[in-house]
C-alpha cells in the first residue's frame, strides 16, 4: 500500500554515492503493483541511475498521467516532487512545469494506453517542441488497472487473455518519436537492467526530449502464450543494436576496445557515452536509417533495441524561446512589472 | 424631419469583410474622440475572412452612454448584399450615404430617411490606377466625406493619419489626399454639414480609448504572469497575442536579451490548461486565455487544479453557445460552466470585469488570488468588452504593490521544523500551504494527485478523509468570499422596492436605462457582482427589496440560477431579464423590459401572489 511507507532502516554497510546518499535515499514508498511487475523494475532502474548518478533527489520532478506506469512515481526518488495528472496529459503538465523553472530535471512516466492511445496528441506536441525531459513509456500494450483491454501499441494478431485477437494495427512509437524530431531516443526491456539503466541515466543527462520505449511485460494480463508483451516474447526477440556504457565526469576517458567496436558520444554538459555496437554498420546518429532500420527489423517480428538515434546539437524549448536563465518562477515584481512610469505612458498611446 | 442631433447620435457603416475598411472607420471614431466627444465603437463582424457582411458602430454621446444604443441615426451603406436591410435599420428621420456610382432602385428607398449620394467608386477609379489602392483609399475618400458632412475637424483627421502612419511617409501623404478628396467633394457637391453634428466638447476627460483582450494581457502582464499556453480560437485569440506584443517590449532583460516569458501556442486547449496547471504547480504565474468551446474541453483539468488545489488563470471570453453557435457575437453564456467546471463537486471563482479598465485589474488581481487561494480563477470577459474598443478610465498602478504569492513553504521554514502538511489546514481559513519542486533535499516533497489523499498528500481511499478535505475545499471557498471584488450598489434617488443585479458588459447599457427608466418614474437599486463566489451583500440586497431583476445575456438566466442555487434565494423575487441575440444588449432593451413589467405588475410580487 502507497499510505505504507518502507522502513527507513538499512544496512550500514550500504554503498554511497558522492553526495554520501545509498540507493535507499532514492526509493519511494512500497509499490502496490502486482508482484513480478515489469514496471517495478523500470522504477529500480530509474533508482540505480538517479544514484549512480549523484543526482541531488530534490532537484528532479516526476510526473505522469494515468494508469499502472502512472501509478509508479510514488514508488521511486521520496525526496523529489511528484505530479500524477491527468490520463494522457503528463506532457502538456510537464511542458509548463518545465517552463515555469528550466534549472530542475523532468522525468516523465507513462504507458501505452496513456500515450499512445489517449495521450497520443500530447506525446507527438511535446515531442515537436523539444521540451528537456525523460520521457518513459512503460509498454506492456495492454490496460492493467481496468482488466486487460487491448492497447494501441498492441501487435495485429495477438491475443488477450480472453484469447481475442486484436485487428488494429499497432502504433510504433520510436518510429513517431523519430519522425516527430526527438534528439534521443531508445528503446529497452524492463527485463533486461544492465541496458536499461545507462540509457536512463544517458536520457537523464541529454538536454532536450529523450524518449525511451520500455517494453514492461504485464504479469497479470499479458505474460500468456499468444501475447507479443510477455517476458518471454520479448526477450525470444529481442535485438540490441548496442550498449551503452555510460560514462559520466569529466575525467579523461581510459577503456581498451578494438577499433571500430565502441564510439564515444560527447553529451552537452561534457559527459560522454561510450556505446559498443552491436549490430554491424547501425549508426545511431542517422535518423533517416534508424526509422528504416527499426521498420525493417519490426516487420522481421525483431524487437530492436538499445539506443537507436541520439543527436548530439540537440536544442530544446528553452533556447528555442529564448527563456532567461533564472528560472521563471524566482522572478519578482522588480523584473515582471513594468511600473507606474510605464503605464502612464500606455495611458498617454490610447487617447 | 431630418434629425438635429448634436453629439449624440449612432453611425453605422456597413462593409464587406476583407475590403480594408476598419482602420478607415476607426480613424473616423477617433477624430470624433479627439474633439473631446466620447465615442463607443463595435465591431458586427462574420465568422470569415473576405467577402461576407461587416459592420462598425460608432455611438457618439457626449453625454457618455457607452452602451450599445441600438438603430442608427446615419448609415454608411457600403455593402450592395445587405443595402435593403441597411436601409431598413435606420432610425426616422436618419441619413443614409451611400455609392451613387450605381444608382439605387427607388422603389426600395424609404421616404422618411434622407439619403446622400456619391460616386465614390467612379471617383477612385479616376484618380487611382491599381485596384487594391482604389479600394483601400475609397474607405478613405468616404471618411473625408463624412467629416464635411458631420463637420469633424479636419486637422484631427490629418494629425490622426500621420500618428498612424509616422514614418511612412508615402502612405500619410497618399491618406491626406484621399480624405481631402472625399472632404472636398462633399463640400462643394452635398449639403453640409446634416442634422447630425460633432461640436468640440470636453467631455472624453482622461479616458483611454482600448479593447478588453488587449487590457486584460496588459494586466497579466502587471500581475507578473511569466507562463502563457493558449490555442486560437475567437474571440480570445487577441488576448495572448496582445500578451506577446507586451512581452516583447516590456519583458526581455535589457542586460542578456533574454525573455522573462514562455508563451507555447499549444495543439489544443487541454493542452493550454495542462501546461498552465504545470507551471503554477511549478510556481510561475500562468495563465490560458479562451471561450465556450475551450471551456468545455478543459473541464478534466479544472476538477484536478480545483481538487489538488494548483492555481491557475483562464481568462474567458464569452461568445454564443452553445456548441459552435455564434462564434463572432457576444454572450454571457459560460457563467455555469465555468462556475462548476469538471465532474464531482466543484465550484471555482470567477470575476466579472465590466469594461477595459477592469479587464485588466481583475487580470492583474487574479494572479494573486489564484495564488493566494491554490485554484482556478476566471476573469469572464465577453466578445464586447474583449474585442471592441472601449472610452474608459485610465489605467492605474502602485509601485509599492507586492505580489501575494500566498502560503508558500521555504527552505528555512522547514529547516526551522514547520510542521508541512500539503492539505493541511493550519490557519483556519481552508487554505494550507504549499512547497515548490526543489525546494528542500529532504522536506516538504509530496506527491500531487487528483484521487484521494489525507492531509499529508498520502493516498487513501478512506471516506473521513475524503469528506475532511471535501470540507476544508467549502471552507476555502467561504474564505475567497472576502477576497474577491465585492459588489458594486447604487440607490436609486428615492427609496424603492426594486432592485436590479447584473455583472459584465451589461454596465453601460444599465447605467443608461436606469436614467431613463427613473425619468419615467420607475426607481431601482442597482448592484453590480464583480464575483462568485457572491459575497454576503449580494443576498442581503436581494431579500431587501421585494423584486430584483437579474439582467443578463443569455438564454438561461445563468447568473440567476447560480444566485438561487448559492444564496438559497426564493426564485420567485428574481425576475430574469435577458437578452442573448448575440448583439450587445441595450439600454432601450432593459428600460422596455423592466418598464413592462413594473408596468403590469404595478406591482405586486410574485411571491405575495403565490402566498
Amino acid at each position: 500500500m502507497t499510505y505504507i511507507a518502507k522502513p527507513k532502516f538499512h544496512h550500514h554497510a550500504l554503498p554511497t554515492n558522492a553526495l554520501g546518499l545509498t540507493h535507499r535515499d532514492y526509493e519511494g514508498s512500497v509499490s502496490t503493483l502486482c508482484a513480478g511487475c515489469g514496471h517495478d523494475s523500470i522504477s529500480a532502474a530509474i533508482v540505480q541511475a538517479c544514484f549512480e548518478l549523484d543526482l541531488p533527489p530534490h532537484r528532479l520532478a516526476k510526473l505522469s498521467g494515468i494508469g499502472c506506469s502512472s501509478k509508479t512515481p510514488t514508488y521511486f526518488l521520496g525526496n523529489s516532487h511528484g505530479f500524477n495528472s491527468v490520463h494522457g496529459r503528463m506532457p502538456s503538465v510537464l511542458t509548463g512545469a518545465n517552463l515555469a523553472n528550466g534549472s530542475l530535471i523532468y522525468l516523465g512516466v507513462s504507458g501505452d494506453g496513456d500515450t499512445a492511445s489517449i495521450g497520443l496528441g500530447q506525446f507527438a506536441h511535446a515531442i515537436r517542441r523539444g521540451v528537456n525531459m525523460v520521457y518513459i513509456v512503460e509498454n506492456n500494450g495492454v490496460y492493467g488497472l481496468t482488466k486487460g483491454q487491448f492497447s494501441a501499441t498492441a501487435d495485429r494478431g495477438s491475443q488477450n487473455k480472453r484469447g481475442s485477437i486484436n485487428k488494429d494495427n499497432p502504433i510504433d512509437l520510436i518510429a513517431m518519436a523519430l519522425q516527430l524530431g526527438a534528439t534521443f531516443v531508445a528503446r529497452s526491456f524492463s527485463g533486461d537492467k544492465a541496458q536499461l539503466v545507462p540509457l536512463i541515466k544517458a536520457a537523464i543527462e541529454h538536454r532536450g526530449t529523450a524518449f525511451i520505449d520500455c517494453m514492461s511485460p504485464c504479469i497479470a494480463f499479458n505474460n500468456h502464450s499468444g501475447s507479443t508483451r510477455s517476458f518471454d516474447y520479448v526477450r525470444e526477440h529481442n535485438e540490441a543494436v548496442n550498449k551503452l556504457d555510460f560514462m559520466t565526469g569529466r575525467a579523461p576517458i581510459t577503456i581498451d576496445f578494438e577499433p571500430g567496436a565502441v564510439e564515444l558520444v560527447e553529451q552537452h554538459d561534457g559527459s560522454t557515452l561510450v556505446l559498443r555496437k552491436l549490430a554491424a554498420g547501425y549508426d545511431p546518429h542517422d535518423r533517416l536509417a534508424a526509422m528504416s532500420y527499426v521498420q525493417d527489423h519490426t516487420a522481421a517480428g525483431e524487437i530492436v533495441t538499445g539506443l537507436l538515434f541520439i543527436d548530439n546539437e540537440a536544442e530544446d524549448l528553452h533556447r528555442h524561446l529564448d527563456i532567461t536563465e533564472t528560472p521563471l518562477n524566482a522572478l519578482s515584481e522588480t523584473e515582471l512589472c513594468p511600473g507606474e512610469a510605464t503605464l502612464e505612458m500606455i495611458n498617454a498611446s490610447l487617447r | 424631419m431630418p434629425l438635429p442631433r448634436i453629439n449624440d447620435f449612432v453611425v453605422r457603416f456597413a462593409n464587406i469583410n476583407g475590403s480594408g475598411s476598419a482602420s478607415a472607420n476607426e480613424l473616423f471614431a477617433r477624430a470624433i474622440l479627439r474633439m473631446g466627444v466620447p465615442i463607443a465603437p463595435r465591431n458586427i463582424f462574420p465568422s470569415n475572412i473576405q467577402g461576407l457582411p461587416t459592420w462598425y458602430e460608432v455611438r457618439v454621446s457626449e453625454k457618455g452612454h457607452l452602451g450599445a444604443r441600438g438603430g442608427a441615426d446615419l448609415m454608411v451603406a457600403m455593402n450592395p448584399q445587405t443595402w435593403a436591410k441597411d436601409v431598413a435599420s435606420v432610425e426616422q428621420g436618419g441619413y443614409v450615404f451611400y455609392d451613387s456610382s450605381r444608382t439605387r432602385p427607388t422603389a426600395e428607398l424609404r421616404e422618411d430617411v434622407t439619403f446622400i449620394g456619391m460616386p465614390l467608386t467612379e471617383i477612385c477609379n479616376r484618380q487611382y490606377s491599381d485596384a487594391r489602392q482604389r479600394q483601400l483609399l475609397k474607405n478613405i475618400v468616404y471618411v473625408g466625406a463624412l467629416t464635411a458632412l458631420l463637420d469633424i475637424d479636419a486637422e484631427e483627421t490629418v494629425r490622426l493619419v500621420r500618428e498612424q502612419f509616422k514614418s511612412k511617409e508615402k502612405l500619410v501623404a497618399s491618406n491626406i489626399e484621399a480624405l481631402y478628396i472625399g472632404r472636398n467633394y462633399a463640400l462643394e457637391h452635398l449639403s453640409c454639414p446634416i442634422g447630425l453634428q460633432v461640436k468640440r466638447a470636453n467631455a472624453a476627460g482622461d479616458r483611454i480609448l482600448i479593447d478588453g483582450n488587449s487590457a486584460a494581457a496588459l494586466g497579466a502582464v502587471y500581475g507578473g504572469a511569466t507562463v502563457c499556453a493558449w490555442y486560437p480560437i475567437t474571440p480570445s485569440s487577441s488576448l495572448p497575442e496582445a500578451f506577446i506584443r507586451y512581452c516583447t517590449r516590456y519583458r526581455v532583460d535589457s542586460e542578456t536579451g533574454k525573455n522573462l516569458f514562455a508563451i507555447i501556442q499549444a495543439e489544443d486547449e487541454l493542452a493550454s490548461i495542462g501546461m498552465v496547471i504545470g507551471a503554477a504547480w511549478n510556481g510561475a504565474r500562468a495563465f490560458t486565455a479562451t471561450s465556450g468551446p475551450g471551456l468545455s474541453l478543459m473541464q478534466e483539468f479544472l476538477g484536478l487544479a480545483y481538487f489538488a488545489e494548483v492555481p491557475a488563470v483562464i481568462f474567458d471570453v464569452q461568445r454564443g453557445g452553445p456548441s459552435t453557435g455564434m462564434p463572432t457575437r457576444t454572450q454571457q453564456s459560460d457563467i455555469l460552466s465555468a462556475a462548476y467546471a469538471s465532474h464531482g463537486d466543484t465550484k471555482h471563482v470567477l470575476l466579472f470585469p465590466d469594461n477595459p479598465t477592469e479587464a485588466f485589474e481583475f487580470g492583474a488581481l487574479a494572479f494573486d488570488l489564484a495564488d493566494r487561494l491554490q485554484t482556478p480563477v476566471f476573469v469572464m470577459l465577453d466578445l464586447d468588452i474583449g474585442m471592441n474598443q472601449w472610452l474608459c478610465r485610465p489605467f492605474a498602478w502602485d509601485d509599492s504593490r507586492l505580489y501575494d504569492r500566498g502560503k508558500v513553504m521555504t527552505a528555512a521554514d522547514l529547516d526551522a521544523g514547520k510542521d508541512f502538511g500539503r492539505y493541511l489546514d493550519v490557519d483556519g481559513d481552508g487554505i494550507p500551504y504549499r512547497t515548490y519542486p526543489g525546494t528542500h533535499p529532504t522536506r516538504g516533497s509530496f506527491f500531487t494527485r487528483g484521487s484521494t489523499r489525507d492531509r499529508y498528500a498520502r493516498y487513501t481511499e478512506d471516506g473521513g478523509a475524503y469528506v475532511d478535505n471535501m470540507q476544508r475545499l467549502l471552507r476555502k471557498f467561504e474564505t475567497a468570499k472576502t477576497l474577491v471584488p465585492q459588489p458594486l450598489r447604487r440607490n436609486a434617488r428615492m427609496p424603492t422596492r426594486y432592485g436590479v443585479i447584473y455583472y459584465g458588459s451589461t454596465h453601460p447599457a444599465m447605467t443608461e436605462a436606469i436614467e431613463g427608466l427613473a425619468a419615467a418614474g420607475h426607481h431601482l437599486d442597482t448592484l453590480r457582482v464583480r464575483a462568485f463566489p457572491f459575497s454576503d451583500e449580494v443576498a442581503e440586497f436581494v431579500t431587501s427589496h421585494d423584486l430584483v431583476f437579474v439582467v443578463e445575456q443569455n438564454r438561461d438566466g445563468q447568473l440567476r440560477t447560480l444566485l438561487v442555487n448559492e444564496c438559497d434565494l426564493d426564485p420567485a423575487n428574481l425576475i430574469p431579464i435577458l437578452h442573448y441575440d448575440g448583439t450587445p444588449i441595450t439600454a432601450r432593451e432593459i428600460t422596455h423590459s423592466i418598464a413592462d413589467r413594473l408596468d403590469v405588475s404595478n406591482v405586486t410580487p410574485l411571491r405575495k401572489v403565490g402566498s
